[in-house]
């Protein structure tokens, strides 16, 4: 796919899929199962379609590659009509990773990942080039697990080798039908946040199903909210949906955390920073007392000759002096980053105890004071701040 | 009896690739081919020789028929227990009808499709040796010399060489298909 520079006057992109009034009814059933659906992927978007188990999501996903016709409506991909494509030639466009991994049992890992070079007739260099390559992308090293069998994976493994046999032939499209499900936590977000660093670079157009709010939100650069029959009660950008939810069913599902989840949306650097004293652990203790009451904070951040968080002191340790050889106040730790989303940067001020965090930029130096303030703010922007405007500089300390 | 068992084998083959999908289908091929086997060899042998005439013929159509029933089930058995999202993925990555059973579906089977043509093999070896009542070639010669002249000296010796002869015929097909299957399956089809 060539890049179309985008000038002003261009026409918005066309749809990459485009679903128009889409109804399938599987045989014996009284309700369809995808009704009346219209919905657009736009290119190089990842759009997560999320909703309850049996809503119509995995029959959306093979509608799309035509694992199944549709009964009424009609469908594009890339503004070709699918009903007039030959769904096998269709299919080698569109990499689908399906709910169940289904990996070939009886082939090894790089056959696996080869399915649709082999099926589009590659030679045996380009292919084993390919497997090579996407193993390596998805975390694999060819060498260990190229000749291994499915049943020789974990449940992870399994997952990414399923990812990159739908990648395999560099097709445009990606179905993805809960990639991550049926994982521990930790496994799923290190997934998920692959997923996000290929999108990063390779920017295809995913539609990728998921039952899991929390997940659609995470991936989402546009989330679609759909109920039985898959019927889109809104598709929007994730924050939309959780400062603006379109109705009672999307503000129940979205749940009574969304302002909660609205903190793993937000990053530490898109705060405004909290005015802490912050000053280099030489500087004087009256100097460091005097700006710290001044402050009205509870504490202040004493820096290390390379401006990295050394301790947090209080007044009180302050005045104590304590006694030669120890070290006044808490160490402060240095592990959130200005790309650190608002959840861990408020787990890191509950962990702390200090009420505020440190957020260090490269090479450890400090970047900001993050605090339970700035969070609350940037939770709820109808909330109105509380900060004093044109508060006083002298404590803030920015990279 | 090789012939037999390689008839039995493409035709069972066929037969169960075409109707593993269609319930009603199967149905029939499988009460057809089990019925086979419920014909008593002489009343099969003896429908045949006037039609094929005595020696070598009658004899692999027989065999043949005897061997139907176990490959023809097991090929069912065995397309039909592929993991659907196993076929799901094959539909999803563009593979046609064909290239699917030949690249999916055959080999998944295969364990189970060469238990069945070993299961035909032990079947026909017992049965080979009624051929010799036919005239047909076979182990079963000695034993039913044997039994026409039992009394005599050599009697015993032929009748229990045929026997032994069969068995070790049969120990032997086992190993050969020990054998096959160690080369054909893939390794990770096996536990
Ligand atoms: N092959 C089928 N035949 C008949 N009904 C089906 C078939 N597949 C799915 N259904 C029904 O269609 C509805 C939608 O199923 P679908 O698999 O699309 O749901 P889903 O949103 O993917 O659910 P889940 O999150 O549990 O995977 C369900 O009510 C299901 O029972
Ligand atoms: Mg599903």
């Amino acid at each position: 796919m060539a890049e179309t520079p985008i000038s002003p006057a261009a026409p918005p992109p066309a749809a990459a899929i485009r679903l128009e009034a889409v109804t399938k009814r599987y045989r014996g059933q009284a309700e369809p199962a995808v009704d009346a659906l219209t919905l657009e992927v736009r290119p190089r978007e990842l759009l997560v379609m999320v909703g309850p188990s049996g809503c119509g999501k995995t029959t959306t996903l093979r509608l799309i590659n035509r694992l199944l016709d549709a009964d009424e409506g009609w469908i594009t991909v890339d503004g070709e009509d699918t009903a007039s494509l030959d769904p096998d030639a269709l299919r080698t466009r569109i990499g689908y990773v399906i709910q169940q991994v289904g990996l070939f049992p009886h082939m090894t890992v790089a056959e696996n990942v080869a399915t649709v070079p082999r099926v589009l007739g590659w030679d045996r260099a380009r292919i084993a080039r390919r497997a090579e390559e996407l193993l390596e992308l998805l975390g694999l090293d060819p060498a260990d697990f190229g000749d291994r069998f499915p049943r020789e994976l974990s449940g992870g493994q399994a997952q990414r080798v399923g990812v990159a046999r739908a990648m395999a032939a560099d097709p445009p499209i990606l179905l993805m039908d809960e990639p991550f499900g049926s994982l521990d936590p930790i496994t799923r977000a290190r997934l998920q946040d692959e997923l996000l660093r290929i999108q990063g670079s390779l920017a295809k157009t995913i539609l990728l199903v998921t039952h899991d709010i929390d997940e659609a939100i995470k991936l989402g650069d546009r989330i679609a909210i759909v109920d039985r029959g898959a019927r889109a009660l809104q598709v929007a950008a994730p924050e939309r949906v959780l400062s603006d939810p379109a109705d009672d069913y999307v503000r129940e599902f979205v749940g009574s955390g969304a302002a909660l989840r609205r903190l793993g949306l937000l990053r530490v650097r898109e705060l405004e920073p909290g005015h802490w004293p912050a000053l280099p652990r030489a500087a004087e203790r009256h100097v460091v007392r005097d700006e710290l009451i001044a402050s009205g904070r509870p504490a202040a951040l004493l820096l290390d000759e390379a401006g990295r968080p050394w301790r947090w002191v209080t007044a009180r340790e302050l005045e104590r002096g304590g006694e030669p050889g120890t070290e006044p106040g808490v160490p402060a730790s240095a592990e959130l980053t200005p790309a650190a989303t608002l959840h861990e940067a408020l787990d890191a001020i509950v962990r702390g105890g200090v009420g505020a965090a440190a957020a260090v930029g490269d090479g450890g130096a400090l970047h900001a004071i993050v605090d339970l303030e700035a969070i609350m703010a940037a939770a709820d922007p109808s909330r109105p701040s509380q900060r004093t405007a044109g508060g006083e500089e002298a404590g803030l300390v920015r990279s | 009896m090789a012939i037999a068992v390689g008839l039995a084998a493409a035709i069972g083959g066929c037969l169960g690739i075409l109707v593993h999908r269609r319930p009603r289908a199967t149905g029939v091929a499988l009460a057809v081919t089990g019925g086979f086997l419920t014909i008593p060899s002489y009343a099969l042998f003896g429908l045949l020789v006037p039609v094929l005439g005595l020696g070598g013929a009658p004899t692999v159509v027989a065999l043949t028929m005897y061997g139907l029933l176990p490959i023809v089930r097991n090929t069912i058995v065995g397309l039909r227990a592929v993991d659907p999202a196993v076929i799901e993925s094959a539909r999803a990555s563009g593979m046609g009808r064909r290239e699917r059973l030949l690249r999916i579906e055959l080999p998944l089977a295969w364990p189970v499709i060469l238990a069945g043509l070993r299961v035909a093999t032990l079947i026909l070896v017992g049965v080979a040796a009624i051929a010799a009542a036919v005239n047909g070639p076979g182990l079963g010669e000695d034993i039913f010399a044997g039994l026409a002249r039992i009394g005599s000296a050599t009697a015993l010796d032929l009748v229990l060489g045929g026997i032994l002869g069969i068995v070790a015929l049969a120990l032997l097909f086992d190993l050969v298909y020990a054998a096959v299957g160690r080369a054909t399956i893939s390794r990770g089809l096996r536990g």
